[in-house]
């Protein structure tokens, strides 16, 4: 398990650099609220955690129709359906190292971009540590829309549209908390630790999701 | 003796089309000569049942301070409740098709995605024309509007993947994974009014210290949901019968174009 971890992880950083590429794409989108909606700093430090959790959600599902694409293509996702681990947990790992790889980055990316969006010090903080808790739930719902994207001859965009709609809560809780943090009156701990549950709770039905699909979607 | 023995044999034709025991739907040829039978039927009495409904939505009084507004109630309540349905058939026959492998729940998750997509719309529309004159504004970001929202987005993800592949078994089977994973939404639209202090109001038929809404209203509603519920199973079984034919039809062209192919 650590191996496959190693080497997906390898992989990831090797092959184009897709964790950078997740990275740019989310200062990309960052940079364009404030074309957006104006260079009104009150205002974007107002929005900024929205803006900061859109764009990581965003990015996140960049790189998700290739979690299992390329295993596809080489052929070895057919010697995990083969061996005799359960195959939720390998694709738990794989899920893990796909984090690593491309959500890890997005959250120690966030509160340089939190610094373009004029929010102060608790703000930053409290984005990079709901991100840190929300990502892998993002992650972990990914995976079964990765997995259902290896049967289709043309996943990609669907993918996210699947995705999308699950990831939902989320994004919900991910900015109450933020904004918890920041406004007065609203306790920070209820939402955090409910986006907390919903990262565990993805944890399990997320690589079991997808095991499930990876086993249907071959022939 | 050899007489004897015939008399034991079964007539294939009367004998083929008998259902006695539920698992006896499984063979969709059973299922067809049933659906022949009943689809008339549950027809004709979702028509009887609309017209008493909508009779009733009509002739009743108005609220005392909606007015007349309150009849979108006996669209738009049903239809709601039908799209949470409609999710709940599909993941029931969701499961039928992982677990028991069954040609005909594949059919029917199949033939129930654009249904509830469509009840689904109606309850946004309806809701968002009544909310105009009663909230003031057409569409308000609270929770369960949102969260039926997505339940209408799924249902189109759920449909683009349908139509995304070709092989209909592996379709299904995949689908229907996607479908018992979003069937979480489910619960949270629920009790998405209970759990959030929000514009549209709680549920106020189905409840533990029964219905507030007064009889006067509730007859109407009542009737409609019910006639609501059979058109979507008329609806259902009709669109699965459709499925099957198609199915059907595809495999014998098939078959057709191989024996060509061999003729040649």
């Amino acid at each position: 398990m650590i191996n496959l971890l190693l080497r997906d992880l390898k992989l990831s950083v090797r092959a184009g650099g897709g964790a950078l590429i997740g990275v740019l794409f989310f200062l990309t989108v960052v940079a364009v609220i404030p074309f957006g909606v104006g260079p009104d700093l009150n205002l974007l430090s107002r929005i900024g955690p929205a803006i900061l959790w859109i764009g990581a959600l965003l990015s996140a599902l960049l790189g998700l129709d290739r979690l299992f694409q390329t295993d596809r293509e080489d052929g070895s996702l057919d010697l995990m359906l083969m061996q005799e681990h359960p195959l939720a947990l390998t694709v738990l790992v794989k899920c893990l190292a796909h984090w690593i790889a491309t959500g890890l980055p997005l959250v120690i990316a966030s509160p340089l971009l939190g610094l373009f969006m004029n929010m102060n010090e608790v703000a930053i903080g409290a984005v990079m540590l709901t991100l840190l808790a929300g990502t892998p739930a993002i992650t972990f719902i990914g995976a079964v829309g990765a997995a259902v994207a290896v049967a289709l001859p043309r996943g990609g965009l669907l993918v996210s549209i699947l995705v999308l709609p699950l990831a939902i809560p989320v994004l919900i809780f991910g900015v109450s908390a933020s904004y918890a943090a920041v406004e007065e009156p609203a306790p920070f701990m209820p939402p955090f630790l409910i986006l907390v549950a919903l990262t565990m709770f993805f944890a399990v039905l997320g690589p079991v999701g997808a095991a499930l699909a990876l086993k249907n979607a071959g022939d | 003796m050899r007489p004897a023995l015939i008399v034991f044999q079964k007539d294939p034709m009367t004998e083929s089309f008998a259902i006695t025991k539920f698992s006896d739907l499984a063979n969709p040829t059973r299922f067809l000569a049933l659906t022949a039978r009943i689809l008339p039927w549950m027809a004709g009495i979702t028509a009887l049942l609309f017209v008493i409904g909508l009779y009733l939505s009509f002739t009743t009084e108005g609220d005392y301070q909606q007015g007349d507004t309150v009849r979108i109630m006996y669209v738009h309540v049903p239809a709601a409740w039908l799209s949470m349905m409609c999710y709940t058939v599909m993941a029931i026959s969701a499961i039928g098709t992982l677990v028991w492998r069954h040609p005909l729940a594949d059919v029917s998750h199949k033939a129930a995605a654009p249904l509830g997509a469509a009840f689904t719309l109606i309850a946004l529309v309806t809701g968002s024309l009544w909310g105009k004159p009663m909230w003031g504004t057409w569409w308000v970001w609270d929770a369960r509007l949102t969260s039926v929202f997505v339940l209408f987005l799924m249902y189109l993800g759920l449909i683009a993947l349908n139509r995304a592949l070709d092989d209909p078994s592996r379709a299904a089977r995949v689908s229907a994974v996607l479908i018992l994973v979003g069937f979480v939404n489910i619960p949270i639209i629920k009790f998405s009014v209970d759990w959030w202090n929000t514009l549209h109001q709680p549920a106020s038929v189905v409840r533990l210290d029964g219905p507030t809404i007064d009889a006067e209203f509730l007859w109407p509603l009542l009737v409609m949901a019910v006639a609501f519920t059979l058109l979507f199973f008329t609806l259902h079984v009709a669109a699965m019968r459709n499925e099957i034919w198609r199915r059907r039809v595809t495999a014998q062209r098939r078959m057709a174009a191989r024996m060509a192919g061999k003729e040649e």
